[in-house]
């Protein structure tokens, strides 16, 4: 048969070059932006100075916001693994032939629009609902203590809202691996904790690597939860700074050099994550 | 019917059945991740039982978000509020324009990536892989750095080339998993019998994959329709939507918010139930 | 952690019932496997032996009866805690640890001492010195085989199951290790229980064999005794071939005068399994004597025939011959004594008396034949 060499260049050459001048362009020109000259303006331009300072006077006046979105962002990972585990294992293991409604129920809450169900957060978590009233008589909440307008409500909507991200690839791995390989760690003397500490979480961790990583980045850069549910400078994430420095002040340089940083943070921790857990899937 | 078989009996009574409260252990032991999981189900579904019964509220003020009183008036006149169904309007029409582009775009790499050898592969499987790994903020702030530099106006079409941008990965990435779950031997018996590369495309290839290019378009669209981030940095003073939500939540929201939110609920789950039930028939005709 | 400690004794299996829903798959189940036996249970598809296997395992509880090992009844333990190991089906070796945690992985639950020396020690038993840190995916189908023997092996349990243990390999692999297994099995000393579709396996390796149907022992006893002297329809035709011809008894003294449609022959009494006069008459096929209609004739039973095909294959030549009743029965003649039988030509099938079985006719002919060769 005749190859023909053009053709796969042929069909890649609309998504490379929206890619490119979309994506990868605006990342270079970001870090432009983040080494103008601060001084300058949208309306009389922005000055190539190489200002490498923007970046320390980031640093310096919005660490907090940064240590606060990575563990915001880290606390609702942890969490949103604790509550898609066992989801995700009695769909693959116990859920027989009701397997793919029992999937479709999975990722049907999400097909509300984000900023809807993430208001539905509100009323649950509001001064007078319910669930709060309850946390009251039980006192595990003071008299005046809220839910809303706290880290706990921003870390419980980052949670939720990116479930579907950590239950979904967790699903897929524990759906691979053969119900024999549990017997064959019971027939060995393992009991069900140990089977599944030593055989199903094992063969898990590609999905959880998968999970963690799709829920932490979104969430280490949201900033809806976090005007919604937390209210105010005390619960803000990097994004809310991000998005006022474009948008409202307009300081597009410092602005440039926070988003930067965020996304070189998160690639360094996305390598740093990737290694570790491969050297772990051995031992 | 002789066997062969001469039991030495044990001294008890032979014939032993479990215990009730063995079975009732064993039953809990089986089913109790199921439970968890159930319980886990009923939490993820809250958040849409509170849209949908804010749908029927009739709020005191417009800045409260509890529920009050019991009314029809929302879903009779979702429209009562201006400009909600206008932003919904340029929801859909983004949409659906993305949704085509990315698709399209999506596909034709999938297939390259899948079924072709070429120099570049893994820079191509890269470039793929970045946009989805990016959080939304940076995507959406550098590409406002490009718009503002290149003096490109904010609006529709910024909305629309950011759409299509972070859509396009994911339609990649779904049309692939379905093309290499194909067996390449079927192509080979359609040339083997007489069609050329078009023909076997057309009437095998095509066929094949469609699945997996409706759910990438699907997919493709709710991520277009719901996305607020990318949005915001990029629409000058065009309003979709998501951002019609976000400047309500700072106004007071208007319940027929949560009318749009139940619609766009019931509706996607509709679409997906029928595709199961399409997909379980086919695959029961196909055996 | 329950150490396989030295219980000792035979596996009994007592009155042992197992119902699915509305289907019984294993049917008041009686047996005693003596300790150190290689023990088979034969059957084919759905027949209930790989149920029997998963309840001694403790994969899946009995609805009611006892599983005993001496004096011990282990019936509803949770299979951690039986001194029993399983070579699976397909092995279900973990994947994502290297040979030698899977060959641990038992000891290293009951917190052994000495692992690497036993580890080492069982995987040259196996013959697989020096595969310890290979992965499970690099290694073939038949030393995948060695390492899920020797990973139950190496925990010294009372009884090592054996579910369908060769029924990935090819062929010439499989004979191989039928000869391999039963060399450890005697090297150890463990009581092998065998679960198989595979006659010429069992009969192969076994020491016993139970063949299986419908949730129930059809027969037991040693590769010889089922072969030679089968009880029922269901064991004649799985074990081998076997011509079965419909008798009436005419008379009874030292042995049986049986008549099959007017040919007289004569059938041991000890080799008689009814005491009914109506019987089913067997004989296998390589038993049968085939000389042309006008040579003598060497054996006591004869039934006259017509030749209907005749395919050479080697170590025999296969005929099928068509009887007086328009029967087909199958000869198997060794190619040492050559009858130069034709297809059209007319013969006397001949057969001694002590080769001829007798079983009772209350039972379906084809019960046994061509059972299809599926995982269980």
């Amino acid at each position: 048969m005749r190859t023909r060499r053009w053709l796969p260049y042929a069909l890649l050459i609309p998504g490379i070059l929206w890619l490119a001048i979309f994506f990868i362009a605006p990342m270079f020109n970001l870090g432009a932006t983040s080494l103008y000259d601060p001084n300058g303006s949208l309306d009389t331009g922005y000055r190539m100075t190489f200002h490498v300072a923007n970046y320390g006077d980031a640093l310096s006046q919005y660490y907090p916001q940064f240590l606060r979105s990575f563990s915001y962002a880290g606390i609702a990972t942890i969490s949103a693994l604790i509550i898609a585990y066992p989801l995700a294992y009695a769909i693959a293991f116990k859920s027989g032939r009701w397997k793919n409604f029992l999937l479709v129920l999975v990722i049907a809450p999400f097909f509300t629009s984000f900023l809807v169900r993430t208001l539905a957060w509100t009323a649950i978590l509001g001064d007078n609902s319910t669930f709060v009233h309850f946390l009251h008589t039980i006192h595990l909440l003071g008299p005046q203590g809220r839910i809303l307008a706290t880290p706990v409500a921003v870390i419980t909507g980052l949670t939720y809202n990116f479930l579907p991200f950590m239950t979904l690839p967790l699903y897929a791995s524990l759906e691979k691996i053969d119900p024999r390989l549990i017997e064959a760690s019971s027939d060995l003397y393992a009991s069900a904790f140990t089977g599944f500490r030593k055989v199903t979480v094992p063969l898990s961790l590609p999905g959880v690597v998968a999970g963690t990583l799709l829920t932490f980045i979104p969430a280490s850069g949201d900033y809806i939860n976090a005007t919604l549910l937390g209210q105010g400078a005390r619960t803000s994430m990097i994004g809310n700074v991000i998005d006022s420095a474009f948008l409202v002040r307009l300081a597009y340089p410092l602005a440039a050099a926070l988003s930067f940083m965020l996304m070189a943070a998160i690639v360094g921790i996305v390598i740093f994550y990737i290694r570790r857990a491969g050297t772990e899937e051995l031992v | 019917m002789p066997t062969a078989t001469s039991t030495r009996s044990p001294s008890q009574p032979v014939l032993k059945t479990p215990s009730q409260i063995h079975r009732a252990r064993v039953w809990f032991r089986s089913h109790l991740i199921l439970l968890v999981g159930i319980v886990v189900l009923g939490y993820m579904f809250l958040p849409v039982f509170v849209v949908v019964a804010l749908s029927f509220n009739e709020p005191k003020s417009r800045l409260t978000y509890t529920f009050d009183k019991f009314t029809f008036n929302n879903w009779l006149h979702p429209c009562q509020v201006g400009d909600m169904c206008t932003a919904v309007g340029t929801s859909l029409k983004i949409g659906i324009l993305a949704t085509i582009g990315a698709t399209l775009i999506g596909t034709l790499m999938a297939f390259a990536i899948v079924r072709h050898r070429f120099r570049g592969r893994a820079v191509t499987n890269l470039l793929v892989f970045l946009p989805m790994a990016s959080p939304e903020v940076v995507m959406g702030s550098s590409l406002l750095t490009l718009f503002v530099a290149a003096k490109f106006p904010l609006g529709f079409w910024t909305i629309l080339i950011a759409h299509i941008m972070f859509c396009i990965s994911f339609v990649v990435v779904t049309v692939k998993a379905r093309l290499a779950g194909l067996d390449p031997r079927l192509e080979q018996a359609a040339m083997d019998l007489y069609a050329d590369e078009w023909q076997t495309f057309r009437r095998i290839t095509l066929p094949l994959v469609m699945p997996g290019i409706v759910s990438a378009a699907l997919l493709a669209f709710s991520l277009s329709f719901d996305d607020f981030i990318v949005t915001n940095f990029n629409s000058g003073s065009t309003v979709t939507f998501p951002m019609f939500v976000w400047g309500a939540a700072q106004r007071g929201i208007p319940p027929q918010v949560n009318v749009i939110g139940t619609a766009m609920f019931l509706f996607a789950l509709t679409l997906v139930l029928i595709s199961q039930l399409l997909g379980a028939r086919r695959r029961r005709r196909l055996g | 952690m329950a150490q396989a400690e030295s219980v000792g004794g035979d596996l009994q299996l007592v009155h042992l019932t197992k119902m699915f829903a509305t289907f019984t798959a294993v049917d008041d189940l009686n047996l005693v496997i003596p300790k150190g036996s290689f023990f088979a249970l034969l059957g084919p598809s759905g027949c209930g032996k790989t149920t029997t296997l998963r309840m001694v395992a403790g994969l899946e509880e009995p609805t009611s009866g006892q599983i005993m090992i001496g004096e011990k009844d282990i019936s509803f333990e949770r299979p951690y805690r039986r001194p029993v190991n399983t070579v699976f089906q397909s092995y279900a070796l973990f994947p994502h640890l290297d040979i030698f945690e899977n060959v641990a992985f038992g000891l290293r639950r009951r917190k052994v001492k000495e692992v690497k020396s036993q580890v080492e020690a069982i995987l040259s038993l196996v013959e697989l010195d020096g595969f310890a840190r290979r992965m499970p995916a690099q290694l073939s189908g038949g030393q995948q085989q060695r390492v899920a023997l020797a990973r139950a092996l190496i925990n010294k349990p009372e009884v090592l199951l054996l579910d369908e243990p060769l029924g990935a390999l090819d062929l010439k692999l499989r004979r191989q290790m039928q000869i391999e297994l039963k060399r450890i099995q005697v090297e150890v000393g463990i009581t092998f229980v065998h679960v198989t579709h595979d006659q010429e396996e069992a009969m192969t390796m076994a020491d016993t064999i139970a063949v299986m149907n419908g949730g129930k022992v059809e027969q037991m006893g040693s590769p010889t005794e089922l072969y030679e002297n089968p009880r029922t329809t269901f064991v004649a035709n799985f074990l081998g071939q076997s011509n079965l011809i419909s008798g009436k008894v005419f008379e009874r003294s030292d042995d049986l005068g049986v008549e099959l449609y007017g040919n007289r022959i004569r059938v041991p009494r000890s080799r008689t399994s009814s005491n009914s006069d109506s019987l089913w008459v067997g004989v296998r096929p390589e038993k049968i004597n085939i000389t042309l209609a006008d040579r003598p004739i060497p054996a006591a039973n004869v039934i006259p025939g017509v030749v209907t095909d005749a395919s050479y294959i080697g170590v025999s030549t296969q005929y099928l011959v068509k009887t007086a009743w328009s029967e087909e029965l199958m000869v198997f003649e060794q190619n040492l004594l050559n009858s130069g039988a034709r297809p059209g030509d007319s013969v006397n099938l001949s057969w001694d008396p002590a080769h001829t079985f007798a079983l009772d006719a209350n039972q379906d002919v084809d019960a046994g034949v061509e059972v299809p060769e599926a995982d269980s």
